[in-house]
């Protein structure tokens, strides 16, 4: 057939351009614009330039957030990924146990995440709170509002309960698609059950744990909701994350040029880390998986 | 020597193998041969003590073995998936049994070698599995099984998942590695003719029984029933319900011949007659062949041989026949069919007035 050219393709990738202009690039460039700018209000706007970026790092209250997101990150992988691989190395394989793992597993993740940060917040109060009540019965000094350490306990708690299953579920996805006859051939060689677990499951999970980490890295790094509900940033500011941080200074101080450049900021972290980790993971996974 | 006495296992309510007896001896060969499900891979897991049978025992040498753990019955298995440990090198999958066994590093380098050369696999070593095509991978879980240079090898349909110039030229090589060992060898396989171009003894399975057990020509030559006849014929077996008085056979649709001297002397009465798809031909073979006009249902033609679909007498034939043939669906010919051939069952499917089917 004789190949004719036009610029009717254009049309056919029109819808896509229009909806991703709409979803991201405009309101993106908004951000953008008030980064660069300085406004009191009356839709008035003065020039700053680079100001808003050169004040954002250099101010230790962006830093301390982001090192606070750094640490929480870090402590929310090292426990949910080795924690999540454990529960689904336990979970049944086959029966009845199945459906009843599967749908135990899923519940934590079905709730909203404001309702979560809601029910702990009430759960861990010392007044009227479960887990609050029952650990001052018990003598132990535990108050999230007032105490920085409980404070984190509380929210990497919460969060571990809130988003292990997500891990428990994706490592169970990678264990019950090894055949069985790499577990027979595994007794038949006399391997140890550390060895099976370090030369047969860990290498058939690979896959699925780089999603898991990657998941798990993203969303705890970009952690709002909890905190915001569960702590609010405090007690002092000793759990204002970046993104809660964002938010009292673009909402509550009106500081929207700083607030901008700051999300900008944030979001070339998120991606740049992101791109760090999937590179290591599948560069470290060369040669296992293809 | 292996020996199982009456082994049966039972699952829930139902039974994979029921009741069965074999004795392997040492440095031979056996063939295990059997449709999916027959109990192949059911019994290999208990010979290799991967499963405890519900009932019966299994000896080595003499020694009860039955509920000893696989790691201690000296065994090597190789399965039908390509298994291997994925994040190691193929110079490590072939070296981790000595590993576990605790070998010291100069023989397993040695044994490592030897196996990787025996196996064409010297230029993979430091891949790993996952980079290697599924034949190189076989290659290595046989070479595992080869370094551990067990009593007992059992090896489940290794060949089915690859292609086929590559079984051909494992097929030839295995039975060579392994009968240096002087090692028991088991190898399962839904095919006729791989038992046959292996060779040794086989085993008939169907239904979790062994039906027969001996010298591989001597079961395809002499089977002792119906079923056996069956699963050690590929393409499947040609019967016909057939009804012997006065010392002649008749069939359905008025055929009738003398029967031959081996079956003289069976008793007057009803019987099933069965024969292999290449036993019948198109021209008269012996002067004292049957004619038999039956019509054509389908053609296959693989260019070298013919497969001409019959239906005869309310029977479906198989006629295997060299070169190109070509019939109309529906079209009534006449095909030849040397007595003397014909393997003859009672109304229990046992074999009657053996000596048949010599020529096959």
């Amino acid at each position: 057939m004789e190949k004719t050219w036009n610029n009717k393709a254009w049309f056919l990738v029109l819808p896509v351009l229009v909806l991703v202009a709409f979803s991201a690039i405009i309101p993106l460039m908004t951000v953008v614009n008030y980064s660069v700018q300085d406004t009191f209000g009356n839709n008035q706007f003065f020039w700053a330039g680079l100001d808003w970026f050169d004040d954002t790092l250099h101010s230790s209250r962006f830093w301390e957030a982001l090192w606070r997101n750094l640490l929480f990150s870090g402590i929310i992988l090292a426990i949910q990924i080795p924690l999540g691989i454990f529960i689904a190395l336990h979970m049944p394989k086959r029966g009845w146990g199945v459906p009843v793992c599967l749908v135990l597993m899923a519940l934590p993740l079905l709730i909203p995440w404001n309702v979560v940060g809601t029910i702990w917040q009430v759960f861990g109060r010392v007044d009227i709170g479960l887990l609050g009540r029952a650990l001052a019965g018990l003598g132990v000094d535990y108050n999230y509002v007032q105490d920085p350490f409980d404070a984190w306990a509380t929210i990497v708690v919460m969060d571990v309960w809130h988003w292990t299953s997500l891990v428990v579920l994706l490592c169970y996805a990678g264990l019950v698609s090894i055949p069985d006859a790499y577990y027979q051939a595994a007794r038949i060689d006399g391997a140890s059950r550390w060895s099976v677990f370090r030369f047969i499951q860990l290498p058939k999970m690979q896959r699925v744990l780089l999603i898991a980490v990657l998941l798990r890295f993203m969303d705890s790094f970009m952690i709002y909701t909890e905190p915001f509900v569960v702590t609010g940033g405090g007690p002092g500011n000793e759990t204002t994350f970046l993104s809660i941080d964002l938010v009292k200074m673009a909402i509550g101080q009106f500081d929207v040029g700083p607030a901008a450049a700051m999300s900008l900021i944030y979001f070339l972290i998120v991606m740049l880390l992101s791109w760090v980790f999937y590179t290591v993971m599948t560069n470290y996974g060369q040669g296992d998986e293809r | 020597m292996l020996e199982l006495r009456n082994i049966t296992k039972q699952v829930g309510a139902e039974t994979h193998l029921s009741d069965i007896s074999l004795r392997l001896e040492r440095g031979t060969l056996n063939v295990l041969l059997g449709p999916t499900l027959s109990g192949k891979t059911s019994l290999m897991r208990i010979m290799a003590g991967l499963d405890r049978p519900s009932s019966g025992t299994i000896h080595v040498d003499g020694v009860d073995v039955t509920g000893v753990s696989p790691q201690k019955r000296d065994v090597a298995m190789v399965f039908q998936q390509f298994i291997n440990y994925p994040s190691m090198t193929v110079y490590d999958n072939i070296a981790s049994p000595m590993r576990v066994a605790g070998a010291d590093r100069q023989s397993i380098d040695e044994a490592v070698q030897r196996a990787a050369t025996l196996m064409k696999l010297t230029p993979y070593l430091d891949r790993t599995p996952l980079n290697l095509s599924g034949g190189q991978q076989q290659r290595t879980a046989l070479a595992r099984a080869i370094v551990k240079n067990a009593g007992l090898v059992l090896l489940d349909e290794p060949l089915a998942n690859l292609d086929y110039k590559l079984r051909e030229e494992l097929r030839a090589e295995l039975p060579r590695i392994f009968a240096e060992s002087g090692t028991i060898f088991v190898y399962a396989t839904t095919e006729p003719s791989e038992a046959l171009l292996l060779g040794g003894n086989t085993a008939t399975l169907s239904e979790g029984r062994v039906t027969q057990f001996g010298r591989t020509i001597e079961v395809f030559r002499r089977p002792a029933d119906l079923i056996t006849a069956r699963t050690f014929s590929d393409p499947p077996l040609n019967t016909v319900a057939m009804h012997k008085s006065n010392g002649a056979f008749s069939l359905e649709g008025g055929v009738s011949f003398p029967a031959t001297d081996a079956l003289h002397a069976i008793a007057d009465g009803a019987y099933t007659m069965g024969f292999q798809p290449h036993h019948l031909s198109l021209s008269r073979t012996a002067p004292d062949a049957v004619a038999l006009r039956a019509v054509v249902t389908a053609l296959e033609i693989t260019g070298s041989e013919s497969f001409v679909h019959l239906r005869f007498a309310g029977a479906d034939w198989i006629m295997l026949t060299p070169g190109v043939q070509n019939y109309a669906v529906g079209e009534e010919i006449e095909v030849f069919l040397d007595p003397r051939l014909l393997m003859v069952f009672d109304g229990a499917g046992r074999a009657v007035g053996q000596a048949t089917a010599m020529a096959a």
